[in-house]
């Protein structure tokens, strides 16, 4: 079962919830950290890295010899990659999404692809899972081909969660794509609620079924829920709003450490709820 | 004009309450929420919707299935996983994966596909008690997220000269990838919001190191300084060794989640601790040389 963790909204919990979910399970769990740009999850473990792997795309390098200057690179690329000065082209190579357009254009062999580094993988063993963390380049633009990369190393069975980047953009949409379930973690604001709508209205695009966890939960404060009521959605767990689970998390400590009654909830959450409501989807569909 | 953009690095960090508490000290100003895939700012300061406006950008790809013949070449040639086969050997294309390069399009041997543009999202004009507002609303999973932030900035930023605004106050999107840098290129000071948490502290070098790449002026200002003393040390001394100045701190209030409940800020509540706090900012702020009022400069007379 691949979990993916998500939020529209920054800063509502998805890493503490992705951690809280993987040190939980009852099952050996892979913890993916698919926010490339801001990854956050190994602040949370003591352990170093035992292995890292670059990642890189493949940009066209001009090799002059054969060009005509017939223009043909140049035209077909759609993100302005290239410029064609006569007999000679230059590639500015963090505006290419490395589709290979422009070597496939070149009538003349005059284009190859060679790698550009655009970030790295860090494969952990934290305490009771396996953390891979995508660290992607700053000043790269593009996360999405770090975080393909990444899910390249998702298990074909087996518990794996993915923390996932905060919006509902490509980022979003790449690291969540081809999961069987999304859990969304909010909090009980207008902002949290107005970002979950948007979440939840891409998920549905997707057709991926989601469920909800409200973070920072206070009594008497029904914004998340009515909207969850009146959307069908379902409120898997709630986490109260505590200075103490802050300050915790604050420091590199984790949800469970805060908060050990939750772990009953999560394993629970792991090992019957999302599994019924998978199957009882696939018994609707 | 004075460009200024609010930026975090992590989410959540308090970019769009600050944001929309300095709006009220830069009034009359131009607003532009640059976090165009959950754009937030809009609850706090309830702009009144003047115009509205498709944002087209890229190109999209379009199947005749009358001419496809199944060769399955565009799927072998997608470098994006945008194209799955049908049984048949018909393409379908995955929402939100396609970049739009065309590649699919360009290489179809039976030329059954044909690349059309795309309307990515919309962007709005507004009025607000602090002045105009440009905002946006990217399609969910849509590309082009940095042309978006880029094409709003400049509206927002023409807007703010013709109106003959001091300035223009930018709300940042979290991260540090394409929509980030298309918000920071250019900008005449970028305030870096942190929390005093690990990943606060780690999202904030990240980002410090992406701003020092645009030789952009910046400071940082450090919200819920209070929930984590040790923390907050730990980012003023790294603040201090990197030369870095601390604009502000800013306490933990509930203040803050109970005026977002009822859509305003906390600057209507004078004499509150958030209110006094970010008025010792603003008066900070206001004292810096990126804040001071420029008569007409080049860069006004060249928009």
């Amino acid at each position: 079962m691949k979990v993916a963790v998500a939020s529209g909204k920054g800063g509502t919990g998805k890493t503490t919830v992705s951690l809280a979910l993987a040190a939980a399970a009852e099952t050996p769990c892979l913890l993916l950290d698919c926010d490339v740009e801001e990854p956050n999850c190994h602040l949370f473990t003591s352990a170093e890295p035992w292995r890292t792997e670059g990642v890189d795309v493949l940009v066209p390098e001009f090799l002059g010899e054969g060009c005509d200057g017939c223009g043909s690179c140049v035209r077909s690329c759609r993100f302005n990659a290239l410029a064609g000065f006569g007999r000679k082209v230059m590639v500015f190579a963090e505006m290419c999404h490395a589709c290979g357009g422009c070597v496939l254009a070149c009538p003349h062999g005059a284009l190859r692809e060679i790698p550009y580094p655009i970030g790295r993988l860090e494969f952990r063993h934290a305490e009771g899972f396996e953390l891979i963390t995508g660290v992607m380049n700053v000043g790269y633009a593009m996360a999405p081909p770090l975080i393909r990369q990444l899910k390249t190393h998702l298990p074909t069975s087996g518990l794996a969660v993915l923390d996932c980047p905060p919006g509902t953009s490509c980022s979003m949409v790449t690291s969540v794509r081809d999961c069987d379930f999304v859990v969304l973690v909010t909090e009980p604001t207008p902002f949290g609620l107005h970002d979950l709508r948007l979440a939840v209205e891409t998920l549905a695009e997707l057709k991926l079924p989601c469920g909800v966890i409200v973070n920072r939960a206070e009594p008497g404060v029904p914004l998340i829920h009515d909207y969850c009521q009146e959307a069908g959605l379902p409120i898997l767990l709630e986490i109260p709003l505590s200075r103490q689970i802050a300050e915790t998390c604050s420091a590199g400590g984790g949800l469970l450490d805060a908060c050990p009654d939750l772990k009953e909830p999560l394993q629970a959450l792991l090992a019957q709820t999302l599994p019924g409501l998978l199957a009882g989807r696939s018994v609707a569909s | 004009m004075k460009e200024i953009l609010v930026i975090s690095g992590k989410g959540g960090a308090g970019k769009t309450s600050l944001t929309a508490a300095l709006a009220g000290l830069m009034a009359p100003c131009v607003l532009v929420d640059c976090d165009v895939d959950a754009a937030d700012l809009h609850l706090l300061l309830q702009p009144k919707v003047q115009e509205t406006h498709p944002f087209i950008s890229g190109q999209e790809p379009v199947l005749d299935a009358s001419r496809c013949v199944g060769c399955g070449r565009c799927e072998e040639l997608c470098r994006f996983e945008a194209i799955r086969l049908s049984p048949a050997g018909q393409p379908g294309f995955v929402p939100g994966a396609c970049e739009g390069c065309g590649v699919c399009a360009d290489h179809c041997p039976a030329e059954a596909i044909a690349m059309t543009p795309r309307q990515c999202g919309e962007w709005h004009r507004s009025t607000t008690s602090a002045g105009t507002m440009i905002h946006a609303r990217l399609f969910p999973g849509a590309e082009n997220s940095g042309k978006l932030v880029a094409a709003i900035r400049k509206t927002a930023k023409e807007t703010a000269l013709a109106q003959g605004c001091d300035f223009l106050l930018s709300d940042g999107p979290p991260g540090i990838g394409c929509p980030v840098i298309a918000s920071l290129s250019g900008v005449d000071f970028a305030l870096l919001v942190t929390e005093p948490s690990v990943s606060g502290l780690h999202d904030l070098r990240r980002i410090i190191e992406l701003v020092r790449g645009f030789e952009v002026d910046f400071q940082v200002v450090i919200n819920k300084a209070d929930i984590h003393p040790a923390m907050t040390a730990d980012i003023e001394d790294f603040c201090q060794s990197q030369r870095i100045d601390v604009a502000g701190k800013i306490s933990y209030s509930r203040l803050f989640v109970e005026t977002l409940r009822r859509g305003h800020t906390v600057m209507a509540h004078p004499g509150s601790e958030p209110e006094q706090e970010i008025m010792a900012l603003w008066k900070h702020l206001s004292s810096l040389k990126a804040f001071q009022k420029t008569p007409n400069n080049d860069k006004e007379t060249k928009a």
